[in-house]
C-alpha cells in the first residue's frame, strides 16, 4: 500500500458507472450525501430567514400590512397584519428550522461527511449505506417540519425551546397538529444525528490512512470528531424527551402536566441538557474549520495546536455541566444556580484559549484576504462579541435581569450568525472546488461579505441595548409596554437592518448557483492547501483516491524552511521523511 | 430612549448594575485587546509578495499567561457574583420581615392577592385585584407565586427582578422598591398568543399612601 502513496495525489479514483438515481439520489457516496444536505439545508436556511423577516415586520412596524403579506391565509395575516398567533409560529419555526434544519446540517451534515473521510485519506465512510439512511431520515424530519406549517391552525407556538406545559397541552398553545409534527420531525432527525454521528466516530477511529496520527488530524476533524460524541450522547436525550412529550400531547401521559402530577421543569432539565451540548455543536465544527482557514490564509502553523485540540475537548466536556444555567430564574434551587455559574465561567478560559491561539497564527503571518479568509476573520471578531456576551448572563446576578430579553437574542446570534454563519461563508466557497470543480466568485463573494458584515451588526448589536432596556423576546407588539415606547426607533433600525441584511443573502445564492454552473474551473490546489483533500482532482472522483494516500507531517506545515513554497502537504514526501507504520487499522 | 440600564428602583438594583458595569469593564478590555490586535495584524501582515510568514508553532509561556488570566478572572468574578447571588437570592435571602403579596398568574393576566388589614396572606382579610400591583416603598415584599396553567415570568425591569412562575410550584421571590412611582409588570416567559399583552401596572407608594390604598382598597373601593 505504502509504494503507491507517492503518486496517490495524481492517482484517479474508481470509475463510478452506477446509474443516476445510485449515483446522486440514494447515494452511499459521503461526497455526494454532504452536498444533498447542502442543497436542503440552504433551502431551510433560506426559509429560516424569510421567517424573520416577518417577525422583524411585525417588530418594527406593529400592525401595519406587510408588503406581500396579503398572500398569507386569513388565519396568520388578515389583510397582511400579522395575528399574535402567527407571530408565535413564526418564533417558533425561525428558531427550529435555523437550529435543527440549517446550521446543525450544515456544519454536521455537510462538513462531517464531505471533510471527514478527504481528510483522514478515507475511501468513504465506515457505513455508508447508515449514512444514506442518516440524510433521508433528515429529510423527512425537515419534511414533516415544513408540512406542519400548513396544518389547520398552523405550526408549533411554544418557541423553540418547547417548554411544558404550554407545548405538551392543545389547550394552552392553541395548537393541535402542528405541536405533534414537531415532536414527530424532532423525533426524526434525533434519529438522523444519531446514525450520522455513529458514523462519524467509528471512521475517524478506524478509516484513518497511513501516517495520519491523531495529532497529525486537522482541528477541522478533531472539532468534527469530538462534536458527534457529543451528538450521539445529547440527541437521545433530546429524542426521548420529544416522545415524551409527543406522548403527552397525544395519548395522555402527563409528565410535563402539573395538575396531573406531572412536572414542567423536567421538561426544561431534559431539554438543555441535550440543548447545550448542541450549542457547542453549532460551534465547535465552525471553530475547527475556521482554524483551518486561517491557517490556510495566514500562510503559518496553527499557534498552539496541541492546546487548540485540548481547547475542544474541554469545551465539549464542560458543555454537560452547564445546562442549568439556562434555568437560573426558573425554580430551580438557587444553589444549584451558584454551581451551574462556575462552570459556565469555566468554559471562558478554553474559548480564550482559541481566540487567543487564533490571534497568534495571524500573527507573523503573509495574510491573503481570499474569501473564506475575510468570513474566518470575521468569524473570530464576532465569535468574541458572542462569547464575552456570555459572561453577563453566566454571572446570575446579571442574569436575573436579562434573561429573556433582547440581550439574549444579541448574544446568541453573535454565536449563530457571527460565529457559525460568517464560519459558513467561508467554508462554502473553500471546499466548494472539491465539491463541484468550480470556484466561487472572489468579487461576487467581497462584496457579499462586506455588506454582511455592516448589516450583520447593525441588526445585531443594538439587540444589546434593547435587552439593557428590559425588552422581553418573543412579545408580539412592543408598543404594548409604555417603558419600550421610546424603543420603537431602535426596532425599526432593526427591522430596517434586517432587511437589507436578507436581501444582500441574494448575492451568496446568485453566486452559489451561477458559480455552480458556469464559474472558473478551479485547479486542483486553489488555496495551496496542505490538506490530504487537495491531493484529489476537482471535483473529487468517487471513492476518492484509487489507493490509499501516505500522510508525512502534520495538516499545518505553512511557510516551513524545508522547502521554497509557502505550503508543504500532509502528502507531499521529502526525501528525509520516512514511510510511517501501518496505521491503525488502513481503510479498506 | 436610553442607552443605558433603567432607573435603579430596588435596594439590589444597584449592586446587579454593578456587577454589570464590573463585567462591563473586564469584557470591554479583553474585546479591546482582542479586535484591536485583529485588525493590527490585519493591516500589518497582510500578504505582501516574496514573503514568507514566520515559521512557529506557539509559544508555552504565551499560551500558559493567556490561559493563567482569563482562570483568575472568572474565578474572582464567579466569587463576587456568587456572594451577590446568596444575598439576593440564596436560602436565607428573603427578610423575616417582609410584607406578603400573593401573585397568581394564568394566561394572560397578573392576579394579585393582597394581605389585608392584618398583613398576613391565607386569612379572611384578604382580596384579589387583577393586573394592579401596589407596594409600599422601603420595605421588603415577598411574593408567593403560583401559575393556573403554563410557566409565565414576573419581571419588573427597574427592580431587577424576575422569577419564572410555574404550574405545580409554589416559588417565593423577594424585593424592596425605593423609589415611588408607577412602573410596568410584564411576563418575560413565552406563554401563548396573549403573551405580549399579559402585562400589569405596578404602584410604589410611600408607606402613608401605601396604608392609605390599603384601606380603601380592603372596603371594596379599588378599581380594577
Amino acid at each position: 500500500m505504502t509504494t503507491v502513496a507517492a503518486t496517490a495525489q495524481v492517482a484517479h479514483g474508481h470509475h463510478d458507472d452506477r446509474p443516476f438515481i445510485r449515483k446522486y439520489i440514494f447515494s452511499t457516496d459521503h461526497k455526494i450525501i454532504g452536498i444533498q444536505f447542502l442543497f436542503v439545508s440552504l433551502f431551510f436556511l433560506l426559509l429560516g430567514g424569510l421567517l424573520a423577516m416577518q417577525m422583524r415586520w411585525q417588530l418594527g412596524f406593529p400592525g401595519k400590512p406587510m408588503p406581500g403579506g396579503g398572500i398569507l391565509p386569513e388565519t396568520m395575516a388578515p389583510g397582511g397584519v400579522i395575528l399574535p398567533e402567527y407571530y408565535i409560529q413564526l418564533v417558533t419555526m425561525h428558531g427550529t428550522f435555523m437550529v435543527f434544519f440549517a446550521i446543525m446540517p450544515l456544519l454536521v451534515g455537510v462538513y462531517a461527511n464531505f471533510l471527514i473521510p478527504l481528510k483522514i485519506g478515507a475511501h468513504d465512510m465506515a457505513f455508508p449505506r447508515i449514512n444514506m439512511w442518516s440524510f433521508w431520515t433528515a429529510l423527512a424530519a425537515g419534511l414533516v417540519m415544513l408540512a406542519s406549517l400548513f396544518v389547520p391552525e398552523g405550526a408549533a407556538r411554544a418557541g423553540w425551546t418547547m417548554y411544558a406545559p404550554l407545548s405538551a397541552r392543545h389547550d394552552y398553545s392553541g395548537a393541535e397538529l402542528g405541536q405533534e409534527l414537531w415532536s414527530i420531525s424532532i423525533v426524526f432527525l434525533g434519529l438522523s444525528s444519531i446514525l450520522g454521528s455513529l458514523n462519524y466516530i467509528t471512521t475517524v477511529i478506524n478509516n484513518r490512512a497511513p501516517g495520519m496520527t491523531w495529532f497529525r488530524m486537522p482541528l477541522s476533524v478533531w472539532a468534527l470528531f469530538i462534536t458527534a460524541i457529543l451528538g450521539i450522547l445529547a440527541l437521545p436525550v433530546l429524542s426521548g424527551a420529544a416522545i415524551m412529550l409527543l406522548f403527552d400531547q397525544i395519548i395522555g401521559t402527563h409528565f410535563f402536566d402539573p395538575p396531573a402530577g406531572g412536572q414542567a421543569l423536567l421538561w426544561q432539565h431534559l431539554f438543555w441538557f441535550f440543548g447545550h451540548p448542541e450549542v457547542y455543536i453549532l460551534i465547535l465544527p465552525a471553530m475547527g474549520m475556521v482554524s483551518d482557514i486561517i491557517a490556510n490564509g495566514s500562510r503559518k502553523p496553527i499557534f498552539g495546536y496541541h492546546s487548540m485540540v485540548f481547547a475542544i475537548i474541554s469545551i465539549a466536556f464542560l458543555g454537560w455541566i452547564v445546562w442549568g444555567h439556562h434555568m437560573f430564574v426558573s425554580g430551580m434551587n438557587p444553589t444549584l444556580g451558584s454551581s451551574f455559574m462556575v462552570s459556565t465561567l469555566v468554559i471562558a478560559v478554553p474559548s480564550a484559549v482559541k481566540t487567543f491561539n487564533w490571534l497568534g497564527t495571524m500573527w507573523r503571518g503573509n495574510l491573503r484576504f481570499t474569501v473564506p479568509m475575510l468570513n474566518a476573520v470575521a468569524f473570530v471578531a464576532m465569535f468574541v462579541i458572542g462569547g464575552l456576551s456570555g459572561i453577563y448572563m453566566a454571572a446570575t446576578p446579571v442574569d436575573m435581569f436579562i434573561h429573556d430579553t433582547y440581550f439574549i437574542v444579541a448574544h446568541l446570534h453573535y454565536v449563530l450568525f457571527g460565529g457559525s454563519l460568517f464560519a459558513l461563508f467561508g467554508t462554502i466557497p473553500f471546499w466548494f472546488p472539491k465539491m463541484f470543480g468550480r470556484l466561487m466568485s472572489e468579487r461576487w463573494g467581497k462584496i457579499h461579505f462586506w455588506l454582511t458584515f455592516v448589516f450583520y451588526n447593525c441588526t445585531f448589536f443594538p439587540m444589546h441595548i434593547l435587552g439593557m432596556a428590559g425588552h422581553m423576546r418573543r412579545i408580539y407588539d412592543p408598543t404594548q409596554y409604555d417603558f419600550l415606547k421610546p424603543y420603537q426607533p431602535m426596532n425599526e433600525f432593526i427591522s430596517i437592518s434586517a432587511f437589507l441584511l436578507f436581501a444582500t443573502q441574494i448575492i451568496f445564492f446568485v453566486n452559489f448557483w451561477y458559480s455552480l454552473f458556469k464559474g472558473k474551473k478551479a485547479p486542483q490546489n486553489p488555496w495551496e492547501d496542505n490538506g490530504l483533500e487537495w491531493s484529489l482532482p476537482s471535483p473529487a472522483p468517487h471513492g476518492n483516491w484509487a489507493a490509499t494516500p501516505t500522510v508525512y507531517r502534520g495538516p499545518y506545515e505553512y511557510s516551513s524552511p524545508a522547502v521554497t513554497e509557502d505550503y508543504l502537504p500532509q502528502y507531499r514526501k521529502l526525501p528525509t521523511d520516512r514511510e510511517p507504520a501501518m496505521a491503525p487499522v488502513a481503510g479498506h | 430612549m436610553s442607552w443605558w440600564l433603567p432607573l435603579k428602583g430596588s435596594t439590589f438594583a444597584g449592586e446587579i448594575d454593578g456587577l454589570f458595569i464590573a463585567i462591563l469593564v473586564i469584557t470591554g478590555i479583553a474585546f479591546v485587546i482582542v479586535e484591536a490586535g485583529l485588525i493590527w495584524f490585519v493591516v500589518r501582515y497582510r500578504e505582501r509578495p516574496g514573503r514568507k510568514a514566520f515559521y512557529t508553532h506557539g509559544s508555552t509561556r504565551a499560551e500558559v499567561i493567556w490561559t493563567a488570566i482569563p482562570a483568575v478572572t472568572m474565578v474572582a468574578l464567579g466569587l463576587v457574583s456568587n456572594h451577590y447571588w446568596v444575598q439576593i437570592k440564596g436560602r436565607n435571602s428573603i427578610p423575616p420581615n417582609a410584607y406578603p403579596i400573593g401573585i397568581h398568574a394564568k394566561q394572560f393576566e397578573w392576579q394579585v392577592t393582597y394581605p389585608g388589614p392584618d398583613g398576613k396572606l391565607g386569612t379572611a382579610d384578604d382580596f384579589t385585584v387583577r393586573n394592579q400591583l401596589h407596594v409600599p416603598a422601603g420595605r421588603p415584599i415577598v411574593l408567593a407565586l403560583s401559575s393556573e396553567d403554563v410557566i409565565h415570568s414576573f419581571f419588573v425591569p427597574q427592580f431587577r427582578v424576575r422569577q419564572d412562575v410555574v404550574p405545580g410550584m409554589d416559588i417565593k421571590a423577594w424585593f424592596q422598591a425605593t423609589v415611588p412611582g408607577t412602573y410596568e409588570l410584564g411576563c418575560s416567559q413565552l406563554c401563548g398568543l396573549g403573551h405580549y399583552r399579559m402585562r400589569a401596572q405596578v404602584f410604589v407608594h410611600t408607606p402613608d399612601e401605601y396604608d392609605a390604598w390599603m384601606k380603601r382598597a380592603a372596603q371594596g373601593e379599588a378599581s380594577e
